[in-house]
């Protein structure tokens, strides 16, 4: 069981935030902080990985406490053992990739894990090169099998791939994906793509203005209960054309652009740049807007 | 023919400078950079100082307080084994205090630079301080390092007055290349004047070029 309730006023560009968030979830678990820019997100994962003291609060992870203002227990962030990935990869830019890898062991580097996880991910011919002269994607890889090199119980993940282009995004989830089926561990990620929250997360928790406002499974928190869908995409609307006594709305999902028929009815309120959820009940795709709240 | 001595000296009085203000200046520029405590300002100042102060001030100070009479100048003196004033321990330690603020801020804006994320990634992989420094945060900031050790060498050549009034002019001892320079022109020695001149434009021209091509390249990077 992973308990995180922490407080922390921290100072941001529309003023003093008072952060308070209170998260409970099994082990295991893939959660998704998601959020606006600046409601705290990623100074709850400096806070989890211990790079940032909360004002006040606790966090425990299984049995053991890694901070309880009470009592005075707050574990350095190398005694949490996490893995911390962030959005600018923070590779060591003096290091070949190799060497970024075998300076993340406190003691003797274990050459043949590096070697693993350097040909898992796909990175065995480049192994020896500076990370400056790297692609975004190479460089993202080789910084999350860095934050692997522990061995971590829990896995932070800030925005890691928000810079990547969408090939190489997709790719990048379904390896973080596939890692944590395999070594079992806690993930929270923080993220903006709804496509990403849907196929990465069991787990949403919603901050706005340092609250949590709504949690639960990516489905409960961004589409509205009572629809039954046999399937649903995310998308952003385009262009919404009047076609006789129809409606045309061009939805762009992913890389592709899908035309979605629609009633006077259902593009009441939609318009250009809203996130939407385009599903089917049967056979005619239905169009309808996602969780305003929430995206 | 042209006494080479007093090039040797600066030479010798600038490379000890540079080597021993590396490792006084990283420990400072680190604690001013990465540590929180009270009253960085007035150390800063304190460093500061020989910047904007005539030299003659400060030699005029400094004076006093290697005075074999006085508290510290008895002190060192019993410390060396030797008098401090009109000696090279004496220039050595001038040329400390005259080039410190130089070696300090070129160190200290080449930290500022340094990413937090970095320092968090090392952090997280349970690096100390000492090893984050000397791994991470040294390389990243190498132009800074090797323009700090430049500017301090050819500080260190160009000075004059304070290693004047601490050294004097003694031939073998004190007498700096930047001082016999002037000695020669005071004895209409011109043509003498001139080789020292030549020689210190030409080490100063070489040292400024390696810095600006070091950067140039860090910049390409």
């Amino acid at each position: 069981m992973i308990i995180i309730n922490v407080k922390k006023n921290i100072y941001t560009a529309e003023g003093l935030l008072d952060l308070k968030v209170k998260i409970n979830v099994p082990k295991q678990e893939f959660i998704t902080i998601f959020g606006k820019s600046g409601v705290g997100k990623t100074t709850l994962l400096r806070m989890i990985a211990g790079l940032l003291d909360p004002d006040d609060g606790f966090i425990q992870v299984d049995d053991v406490v890694w901070f309880d203002k009470q009592k005075k227990i707050n574990l350095p962030a190398d005694r949490r053992n996490l893995g911390f990935v962030f959005q600018e990869y923070n590779l060591f830019p003096n290091m070949s990739i190799r060497d970024n890898l075998r300076f993340a062991f406190k003691s003797k580097p274990d050459e043949p894990l590096i070697d693993y996880l350097l040909s898992r991910a796909n990175l065995t011919k480049v192994e020896n090169l500076k990370p400056d002269i790297l692609s975004g994607g190479q460089k993202q890889r080789a910084a999350l099998m860095r934050a692997l090199v522990k061995k971590p119980k829990i896995f932070l993940l800030d925005e890691p791939l928000s810079a990547l282009e969408e090939s190489m995004r997709q790719n990048m989830q379904d390896l973080i994906l596939e890692l944590f089926e395999e070594l079992k561990v806690s993930v929270f990620l923080v993220s903006h793509d709804l496509g990403e929250i849907f196929k990465l997360s069991n787990k949403v928790v919603v901050i706005d203005k340092g609250k949590i406002i709504n949690q639960g499974s990516p489905l409960e928190v961004f589409a509205p209960g009572d629809i039954s869908c046999k399937f649903k995409f995310e998308g952003v609307i385009l262009s919404i054309k009047k076609a006789d006594l129809v409606y045309i709305v061009v939805v762009k999902i992913n890389n592709q652009f899908a035309q979605v028929v629609a009633t006077e009815e259902e593009i009441k309120g939609l318009k250009f740049g809203d996130h939407v959820i385009v599903g089917s009940k049967a056979f005619n795709p239905v169009i309808f807007k996602a969780n305003k709240q929430c995206v | 023919m042209i006494d080479l001595m007093p090039i040797f000296l600066s030479l010798k009085l600038a490379m000890l400078t540079t080597l021993i203000l590396f490792g006084v200046g990283l420990v400072i520029a680190y604690c001013l950079v990465f540590l929180s405590f009270k009253n960085k300002e007035i150390i800063e100042t304190i460093i500061n100082i020989p910047i904007i102060l005539p030299p003659s001030v400060l030699g005029f100070y400094l004076l006093f307080i290697f005075n074999p009479d006085s508290l510290i100048g008895s002190f060192l003196t019993k410390v060396f084994h030797s008098r401090i004033l009109f000696s090279f321990t004496g220039i050595l330690i001038a040329s400390l205090i005259f080039s410190l603020p130089i070696m300090v801020n070129f160190l200290k804006a080449g930290f500022k630079s340094f990413p937090q994320n970095l320092l968090d990634a090392a952090k997280i992989m349970g690096k100390g301080r000492i090893e984050i420094l000397l791994r991470v945060i040294l390389p990243y900031c190498r132009a800074s390092v090797i323009s700090g050790m430049i500017m301090t060498f050819a500080h260190t050549i160009g000075a004059f007055g304070i290693l004047m009034m601490i050294g004097g002019n003694i031939p073998g001892q004190t007498q700096l290349a930047s001082i016999a320079i002037f000695n020669e022109i005071e004895c209409l020695n011109y043509s003498k004047a001139h080789v020292y001149s030549i020689i210190l434009t030409a080490v100063t021209f070489l040292l400024l070029f390696v810095m600006l091509k070091i950067n140039r390249k860090k910049e390409a990077c």
